[in-house]
């Protein structure tokens, strides 16, 4: 079980990235525990600055605009 | 690494080459369309039973010319725009601002604001990132402050529609009041105003993000992205600020403007920053208004003012800033960036 938190404070963006992140874990058969984080602060804490923002397994990947289907793939699988 | 992103476009279909010819031919389309849009707007204003030169014929033909004109401008620029700022970073922006010197600091910010990519979504973390690595508070606003204020979309529609010398003028004076005024607030030692949380936050050595490498198909699929996204919001604004210049250019005599927002006129520019500030939309949307008003005589250093005071200081984002920054200190920022503008309005309304 992987977790993967998905940073950012509710904007459209943020929405679809976090669908992007659990269809991406469908279609590799990878089991995800997904996380929202929405509050400022802990966005802050975790060093993204442009959201939207992923973490897997508590390692920071991606901040900044929705991700690349490929490399969120990557990330997922690795 | 070059495996892997041609790995991805083989998976998506679209060869590089074929973004590429789509780009030159996307080019080739925008340059015919946007060179016919005088015959075309004429032709469309020709279909109105009204005399063409009657108030309602001039409104019509504004109307008509400036709504393909801005939407073509609009997604040119965004397009570039996104792509240019696909090189820069809000990590990236910090690391530099991070080791300069704060004199240094001041200008730099500002230059830096206009290329970060940001929206105002996500300015609260982008302000605690800042002054948690250490960035002084003063350089941190002249980047806020520069961001809207000389931000592309305006700068590009304002050579559009009003021509390049006023255009120059606004950049150099919007660069001004951001550097000046991150350097007075920076000044004043206005830490102990930050809402508590923030000031007792430490972040600690904020780890790495993995800087991404993109290529130029990558870097203009952002752009595609970010037209889609931003056009797609901001029309409805575009036809909104256009109708009312429409109105301007058509209705309003030039008497009538003279006497309310002429040179001569000393309260027009306090009077413009009041009406500014509240007003909430974009460059988009009140850059054509400009346009009506200076065609109808209005005086340079209040349209300019009240351009300013529009597109840079908005309530939303004030309300967002409330999250880290307390009363006081908003009062504070909203105030300097203000007499920034109204020193502007003020200068020019006197030496033009």
């Amino acid at each position: 079980m992987k977790n993967v938190k998905v940073y950012g404070p509710g904007c459209k963006r943020c929405e679809a990235t976090e669908k992007m992140v659990k269809e991406a874990a469908a279609r590799l058969g990878i089991e995800v525990d997904v996380e929202k984080v929405t509050d400022q602060k802990s966005i802050a804490m975790a060093g993204v600055m442009s959201t939207p923002g992923i973490a897997v397994d508590g390692k920071l990947v991606h901040t900044g605009g929705l991700p690349d289907e490929g490399k969120l793939d990557g990330w997922l699988s690795a | 690494m070059t495996t892997e992103t041609h790995e991805t476009a083989a998976r998506r279909g679209a060869p590089d080459w074929l973004w590429y010819l789509g780009a030159a031919l996307a080019a080739a389309i925008w340059w015919v369309l946007y060179s016919q849009l005088v015959p075309f707007s004429e032709w469309v204003t020709s279909f109105f039973p009204v005399a063409r030169h009657s108030h309602t014929g001039e409104a019509i033909a504004f109307f008509v010319y400036d709504v393909p004109k801005v939407l073509l401008l609009l997604t040119l620029i965004v397009f570039v725009t996104g792509v240019l700022r696909s090189w820069f970073s809000p990590e990236k922006t910090r690391a530099i601002l991070a080791g300069k010197r704060e004199i240094a600091g001041y200008p730099l910010a500002a230059l830096l604001g206009v290329f970060t990519p940001f929206c105002s979504c996500s300015s609260v973390p982008l302000f605690i990132g800042f002054v948690s690595a250490g960035i002084p508070l003063g350089v941190t606003f002249s980047f806020l402050i520069a961001g809207p204020m000389v931000g592309p979309v305006g700068l590009g529609l304002l050579f559009g529609l009003v021509g390049w010398q006023i255009t120059t003028i606004y950049l150099v004076f919007g660069f001004t009041i951001a550097t000046v005024a991150g350097w007075v607030l920076g000044r004043m030692g206005l830490e102990r105003y930050l809402q508590d949380w923030v000031r007792e936050l430490n972040t600690g050595a904020v780890g790495d993000v993995p800087q991404e490498r993109l290529s130029m198909v990558d870097r203009m699929k952002i752009g595609l992205e970010q037209v889609r996204e931003i056009v797609g919001k901001v029309w409805i604004w575009v036809v909104v600020g256009i109708s009312i210049g429409a109105l301007i250019h058509g209705y309003v005599p030039e008497a009538m403007m003279l006497r309310i927002m002429g040179g001569e006129a000393w309260w027009s520019v306090p009077a413009a920053v009041v009406v500014g500030v509240p007003m909430y939309t974009n460059a988009a949307g009140v850059i054509p208004i400009v346009e009506a008003l200076l065609g109808k005589g209005a005086a340079l250093g209040t349209t300019l003012a009240f351009m300013m005071s529009v597109i840079a200081l908005s309530l939303p984002e004030m309300i967002i800033l409330k999250q880290v920054l307390t009363y006081r200190l908003i009062a504070i920022f909203l105030a300097v960036v203000s007499m920034g503008i109204l020193a502007t309005g003020f200068l020019f309304n006197i030496i033009m």
